[in-house]
C-alpha cells in the first residue's frame, strides 16, 4: 500500500530531521512580521525555545520575564487583555507545571489570547532527565475549558500549528519537542486544526500517534505490512478539540486502536482516544506510552527504546492488540 | 493639592455608599466577604471617583485606564463602585453571588460591566496588571493600571515575581493599592504569616513606594497623584486600614472575613453607617 501524497519521502534516501522547536522559531518570524499585534514572551530560555530570533527582529515585542513563568503567564493575560496576541514559551515541564494555575485562572477562565508554546517536551528531552521531561503535560492543559491542544508530528506540521494557533480565537497550547526528529509530511501538507490525518489506509488494526511518535509509527506500520497486518495510521495532531469521527471511523473500520505517545496514558492522547471509542464504538485498546511512571537519563532514541515507544516496540504492540481482537 | 470640601465630601459618600451597599449585597447573598471591602472603602472611592477614567462611555474604549481586583473576594465594594459610576445598574446589586448574576463571586471579565480582568485566585493580580501596563506603553496610549492588592496576597510568591519584572520594565503607568489590614482568614497576619514592611519591600525591588492612612482621602488623593508623576518607577500605595471600618462590630475582626451578617445584624450594621431607621426596614425587606 503506497503512502499517500502528503508524506515526505522517507524512502528516497535520507531522511531529513529537524526539531519542531526550529520551525516554532521559524514560524514566529513570519509571524512577527505579517501580524504587528503578536508579542512573545520567554522566561530565560530563549535559545533553547527558540524565541531568540523574534526577540532580535522585533526586540519591542519580546519580553524577556526571567526564571518566573508564573509571572510570565499572567503577564501574557494582561497583554492578551489589551488585544495583543501573546505567543509565552518555556519548556513544558515550566510552562505547563509551574504556571499551570495562572493559565487556568487568568489565561483560560477570560479565554484570552495566549499561546503556550512549551519545547522540550516528553522523553525526547533525553539526557536532562526526569526533572525535565514533562510527560503530564497535554494531560494539564486538555482538562481545562476554552484550552485548545496541539502537538505537531514534525517541523513541517510545527510551522502550520503555530500560525493556526495565532488565527485562533482564545487560549491555544502547542507541544514542541527538543529532539531533532524525521520529517514526515512533504511540504505540499496542509494541516487542519481539529483533524486527525491519514498518513496510511488498513484495516486491520489502526494506530494514533501524536508527535515525535508519528514517525516510528508509521515505520511500524510497514513493519507490520511485512507480516501481512494493515495497519491504518492517524497522525491525531489536534488533542482537543479531538477528531471522533476519524477515531469513531477508525474503530468502526479496524476494530481495535493502538494509542502511541511520549506522555503519560493518564489523560494523554490515550485517554482521549479511549473516552471516544468508549462513548461512540468501543473495541480492543492498547496504549503505547509511559504508565505512570517518570523517566530517566538516556539519548531520546534509547529512551524511546526503553519505553515501547520506537517502532519495534510500537510493533510489538501492535502485534500483542491483534491477539486480543482475535485475528 | 488639598482636596476641595466639596470633593472630599464626594469621595466620602462614595466611600459611605460602598459600606453600605457591601452589607446589603453581603446579607443579601448570605455569603460572602464584608470585611475588607469596608476597609478599603476609602482609598477605592479616592481611586474610583477621582482618578480611575472609567464611563459607560468609554467602557469599550482600548487606551482607557484599567483596574483589577487583586483580592478578588472584595468584589462586593468593587461592584457598588462601578454602580455608583454607571457600569452596573443599580438593581444587579442585589443578585450578587446568586445564580446566573453576573457579579459572580469573584470578579469574571466583562467590560460591559467595566470589569477588566478575571481574579479570585490570591498572586495573579499584579502580572496581569503588568501586561496591561506593557501594553499601553507598546500602543503609546497613556493610560494607568491601577490594582488593589493586600496584605495577605502579599504573601504570595507570584506577586513579587510581577514586583521584579515591573520594576525591570519601567512600569510607571502602573500603580498598587495595597489593603494593609493586619488580618486574614486564620488570624491576625502577624501571627499566621508576617509579611513586615511592605512599603521597605516594594522600595527595595526598585518601586516607588509609600505609607498612607487608608481611610484619609486627602492624603490617599495626593498619593495617587504623586504616583501620577512618576515617570521611571511603578508605585505602590501601602494604605493602612482597619477590616470592618464603619461598623464598630466587625472592626478589626478576623472572624468577618468571609461570613455575612444576619437580619439583626445588618440591621445594626446599616444604623451605624447613618441610615433611618425606616429606611434600614425597608433595606432588609427589599434585601430577601
Amino acid at each position: 500500500m503506497s503512502a499517500p501524497p502528503l508524506l515526505a519521502p522517507l524512502a528516497t534516501g535520507e531522511p531529513k530531521n529537524e526539531a519542531t522547536r526550529n520551525a516554532y522559531g521559524n514560524a514566529l518570524l513570519e509571524l512577527g512580521e505579517a501580524n504587528p499585534e503578536i508579542v512573545v514572551l520567554d522566561a530565560d530560555l530563549s535559545g533553547s525555545t527558540k524565541t531568540k530570533a523574534f526577540s532580535k527582529a522585533y526586540p519591542k515585542r519580546f519580553f524577556n520575564m526571567g526564571v518566573a513563568e508564573a509571572n510570565m503567564i499572567g503577564v501574557a493575560a494582561g497583554l492578551a487583555s489589551q488585544g495583543l496576541t501573546a505567543f509565552a514559551s518555556s519548556f513544558a515541564m515550566f510552562a505547563t507545571g509551574k504556571a499551570y494555575e495562572q493559565i487556568r485562572q487568568s489565561v483560560c477562565v477570560p479565554n484570552l489570547n495566549v499561546k503556550v508554546c512549551a519545547t522540550h517536551a516528553g522523553l525526547t528531552v533525553g539526557e536532562d532527565g526526569k526533572s525535565h521531561q514533562m510527560l503530564e503535560d497535554v494531560t494539564l492543559m486538555r482538562v481545562i475549558p476554552n484550552m485548545k491542544v496541539m502537538v505537531p508530528a514534525d517541523a513541517v506540521e510545527a510551522r502550520q500549528c503555530i500560525h493556526a494557533a495565532a488565527k485562533i480565537e482564545g487560549p491555544v497550547y502547542v507541544r514542541l519537542s527538543r529532539a531533532s526528529t524525521p520529517i514526515v509530511f512533504a511540504d505540499s501538507y496542509e494541516f487542519v486544526f481539529g483533524k486527525a490525518a491519514l498518513l496510511r489506509e488498513g484495516t486491520d488494526l489502526a494506530i494514533i500517534a501524536m508527535g515525535v511518535t508519528v514517525a516510528p509509527a508509521m515505520e511500524a506500520a510497514e513493519a507490520l505490512a511485512r507480516e501481512g497486518i494493515q495497519a491504518r495510521v492517524l497522525n491525531m495532531s489536534t488533542i482537543k478539540p479531538l477528531d471522533v469521527e476519524a477515531i469513531t471511523r477508525a474503530a468502526s473500520d479496524c476494530g481495535a486502536i493502538l494509542t502511541v505517545e511520549e506522555h503519560q496514558e493518564n489523560g494523554g492522547l490515550g485517554d482521549a482516544v479511549a473516552q471516544a471509542v468508549v462513548l461512540n464504538h468501543p473495541v480492543p485498546m492498547k496504549m503505547c506510552a509511559m504508565h505512570d511512571q517518570f523517566g530517566q537519563s538516556g539519548t531520546g532514541d534509547e529512551l524511546l527504546a526503553h519505553y515501547g515507544l520506537h517502532a519495534a516496540g510500537i510493533t510489538a504492540s501492535a502485534k500483542e492488540l491483534m491477539k486480543r481482537k482475535g485475528a | 493639592m488639598a482636596l476641595t470640601q466639596e470633593q472630599r465630601e464626594s469621595v466620602q459618600a462614595a466611600a459611605l455608599q460602598t459600606r453600605i451597599d457591601t452589607i446589603r449585597m453581603v446579607h443579601a447573598a448570605e455569603c460572602g466577604h464584608p470585611g475588607g471591602p469596608l476597609g478599603m472603602a476609602d482609598f477605592m472611592a479616592t481611586l474610583f471617583m477621582r482618578h480611575l477614567d472609567l464611563t459607560p462611555e468609554n467602557r469599550h474604549a482600548a487606551n482607557r485606564d484599567r483596574f483589577i481586583l487583586g483580592n478578588g473576594h472584595t468584589c462586593a465594594g468593587y461592584y457598588s463602585l462601578l454602580s455608583q459610576k454607571g457600569l452596573i445598574p443599580r438593581e444587579m446589586l442585589l443578585t450578587f453571588r446568586k445564580m446566573g448574576s453576573l457579579l459572580q463571586g469573584h470578579p469574571h471579565l466583562n467590560h460591559d460591566l467595566g470589569i477588566d480582568f478575571s481574579t479570585g485566585s490570591l498572586g495573579n493580580s499584579l502580572s496581569a496588571a503588568l501586561g496591561m501596563a506593557l501594553a499601553a506603553k507598546h500602543n503609546g496610549w497613556d493610560a494607568r493600571v491601577y490594582s488593589a492588592s493586600s496584605d495577605g496576597e502579599s504573601q504570595e510568591g507570584q506577586i513579587w515575581e510581577a514586583a521584579t519584572a515591573a520594576a525591570h520594565y519601567g512600569a510607571s503607568n502602573l500603580t498598587v493599592l495595597v489593603d494593609f489590614n493586619n488580618v486574614q482568614i486564620d488570624g491576625y497576619m502577624r501571627d499566621v504569616m508576617n509579611v513586615r514592611d511592605l512599603r521597605e519591600k516594594y522600595e527595595a525591588f526598585g518601586w516607588h513606594a509609600v505609607d498612607v492612612d487608608g481611610h484619609d482621602v486627602d492624603a490617599i488623593d495626593a498619593a495617587l497623584v504623586a504616583a501620577r508623576e512618576e515617570t521611571e518607577r511603578p508605585s505602590a500605595l501601602i494604605c493602612k486600614t482597619l477590616i470592618g471600618k464603619g461598623v464598630s462590630f466587625m472592626e478589626n475582626q478576623p472572624g468577618w472575613h468571609g461570613v455575612a451578617p444576619n437580619d439583626e445584624q445588618a440591621t445594626t450594621a446599616l444604623l451605624e453607617l447613618g441610615v433611618s431607621a425606616d429606611e434600614v426596614m425597608g433595606m432588609i425587606a427589599a434585601d430577601k
